[in-house]
């Protein structure tokens, strides 16, 4: 059957996850993640569309050989690498120390 | 075939010797490395998980080893020499998939597994029935995956060591299956990621070298190296605009979107990826090193832009029409040659065999990382949790890894020597396919969905993975065309190479009804434990 966890770890589970901290980490998390998947993955459908069916759009220059096709697809590494970054800097402000007060909680309660 | 041979060897001849030199060093320097950490591997834990003591930073390094494979390399730099843009939208789709396994799936993923992907979905559902589907797939994606590395790394390191006949081919498969079988059973985790974090500096500081080289032929003005590609490309604009593959009809526009799919959901179902996240002691530890690897893989496939289109601008001649007798395969290797000076010259030669190097480590490295996975589910998932249930010993479970190791390190090479003719970019599109359709909706339905359960899971994995399968077997890839397995029968109806279109809403649709089919509603009890743990880390695995 399903993995056993000690009664006291279970009790300690359910406890935690009623709290406010909880409730408040997991809307936070889902808050960020849930649009930012939104976004980047129709970000980067618009670019596999466009490059299929726009292709004079795609082919324009926009500076010697450098055309709208090579800028678009340099401006998905861009928007990964922010987005990336945004991420980071979002769990380590607002989830980590919601996260570490939960966890210490629950480490006090069943013992580490 | 024959004639490409015969133009590689009078390429590669008179510095075989010194190409042959590099290749042995990475060799002994790999064995070395195994030997090194075999001494620290003693628990499941260092034998599965490499004790769970690598730090993000190196974790990061090891996961770009594991995922920049051959195909990545040799395969796209190659694809952009031959199809010009088109092959670019390869790379984009392998790094926009890093979100997806950044933001839903790496930090949840360490708090709540062990040390496989079935760990995860056993949490909460039956272990057996969950286990055995989690097993399967994660065994039929690596070795979708370890097929396509061995082929390619025969047909590579043949021409480039310019041996020539199918033994001297079957025998380097043969070789490189018994050093990756040497690494896992030798070395476990430990020793696969160290080969693999050695082999992404190796990679970085080569493609670097190269870039550089190339960049500063022209100046360092990427319009004059697009423009000079494009000319000598015969294709002349075309050639820096999408379409030159895919653009050829409504049904490759359509198989090129299925592709897409596959790659952008694909990485974050890939079992070598996943099981890298076990070996870091915390979530926080697990997100620092996808972003050393978006850093890493990015910066990579930045760079082979430069390659793929500085190959089609410099390399001319025999070196050319080698590229295109191989796929492209030989693409990065002729340029390092020709920015070293061409044909013929010291220092073409040089970086040929640096190069020609690399591409060997690449290979060694990914083989070993998708052999350790098989391994680790067949001994962890099949052997202690369903055949024993759990009551196996650690010794007698990291014992059944090693012997598992070997019995799918010889499965692979058994395969791979029949299965040279096999196209090496098809393997590795339905190894993400697989991933994308079978092990994506099952974890993402386990981290998200209270509902869902042991009939939603089986049936998401078996569904994905042979609704996947099934279609490329039905594919003009497999028959009824002429670049076909089978070139002179034909009983395919689906008109698409990549499955995933079809395949990945079908996994998911799948996981759906089988979950709200089922009144079994144990599952849900523990999705409170599972979602604490999996947000906090509260009673992760240390």
């Amino acid at each position: 059957m399903v993995e056993q966890v000690s009664s006291k770890a279970h009790q300690s589970y359910q406890r935690l996850h009623a709290t406010g901290e909880f409730a408040e980490l997991k809307r936070s998390y889902l808050g960020f993640v849930v649009p930012v998947t939104i976004a980047f993955m129709v970000w980067y459908f618009l670019y596999v569309v466009l490059s299929n069916w726009a292709p004079g759009f795609m082919g324009a220059k926009v500076l010697g050989n450098i055309n709208v096709a090579l800028v678009f697809g340099l401006l998905q590494f861009v928007t990964t690498f922010a987005l990336a970054w945004a991420y980071q800097r979002f769990s380590a402000r607002r989830l980590d120390p919601l996260a570490d007060q939960l966890r210490d909680e629950f480490e006090r309660e069943v013992g580490a | 075939m024959t004639t490409s041979l015969v133009a590689q060897t009078s390429l590669t001849g008179e510095y075989r010797g010194l190409t042959a030199a590099l290749f042995l060093g990475v060799v002994l320097l790999t064995v070395g490395i195994t030997f090194w950490a075999s001494r620290n591997t003693k628990t499941a834990s260092d034998y599965y998980a490499g004790g769970r003591s690598f730090s993000g930073a190196q974790n990061g390094f090891a996961i770009a080893g594991d995922y920049m494979s051959a195909a990545s390399f040799l395969g796209i730099s190659g694809a952009i020499a031959l199809s010009g843009y088109d092959g670019f939208l390869y790379s984009i789709g392998f790094l926009v998939a890093w979100l997806v396994a950044l933001l839903l799936v790496a930090e949840l993923l360490r708090n709540s597994g062990r040390f496989t992907m079935a760990d995860q979905l056993a949490y909460r559902m039956r272990q057996r029935p969950v286990r055995t589907a989690a097993a399967t797939s994660t065994v039929v994606v690596s070795i979708f995956y370890l097929l396509a590395q061995m082929v390619g790394a025969g047909a590579l390191v043949a021409l480039l060591l310019g041996v020539e006949g199918d033994a001297a081919k079957n025998a380097t498969i043969a070789g490189v299956g018994a050093l990756m079988i040497f690494y896992v059973v030798v070395g476990g985790m430990k020793g696969t990621t160290w080969v693999q974090i050695v082999k992404a500096v190796l990679l970085m500081t080569g493609t670097v070298l190269v870039t550089v080289l190339v960049l500063a032929q022209y100046g360092f003005n990427l319009s004059d190296l697009l423009g000079t590609a494009a000319a000598n490309s015969g294709h002349g604009q075309a050639f820096l605009e999408p379409g030159l593959k895919y653009g050829v009809s409504t049904t490759s526009k359509i198989d090129f979107v299925s592709l897409a799919i596959a790659l952008v959901l694909g990485t974050a179902g890939l079992p070598h990826i996943l099981i890298r996240f076990y070996t870091v002691p915390t979530a926080r530890q697990a997100r620092k090193s996808v972003l050393w690897a978006i850093a890493l893989i990015g910066s990579f496939y930045l760079m082979t832009l430069v390659l793929g289109f500085g190959a089609a601008a410099m390399v001319t001649g025999d070196a050319k029409q080698a590229i295109v007798d191989t796929g492209g395969n030989l693409a990065s290797p002729l340029l390092a040659q020709a920015v070293g000076g061409g044909p013929g010259t010291t220092g073409g030669a040089v970086l040929l065999a640096l190069i020609s190097a690399v591409a060997f480590a690449t290979i060694l490295a990914v083989v070993a990382g998708l052999t350790l996975t098989s391994a680790s589910s067949v001994a962890h998932d099949l052997y202690a949790n369903v055949m024993k249930k759990g009551t196996a010993s650690e010794k007698d479970e990291v014992k059944m890894a090693r012997i598992a190791a070997f019995i799918i390190g010889g499965v692979a090479i058994a395969l791979a020597i029949p299965g040279q003719k096999l196209n090496v970019a098809f393997l590795v599109a339905l190894a993400f396919a697989v991933a994308a359709s079978a092990n994506l909706p099952a974890l993402l339905y386990n981290l998200f969905w209270k509902r869902f359960n042991t009939r939603g899971a089986v049936w998401s994995i078996y569904g994905g993975l042979l609704s996947a399968v099934a279609l490329v077997l039905f594919s003009p890839t497999v028959s009824g065309a002429e670049t076909a397995l089978f070139p002179n029968a034909d009983w395919s109806w689906f008109p698409l190479a990549n499955p995933g279109i079809v395949s990945v809403p079908f996994g998911f649709l799948m996981g759906w009804l089988g979950t709200i089919t089922a009144t079994d509603r144990t599952a849900e009890e523990h999705f409170v434990e599972l979602e604490v743990r999996s947000l906090t880390g509260a009673g992760a695995a240390t």
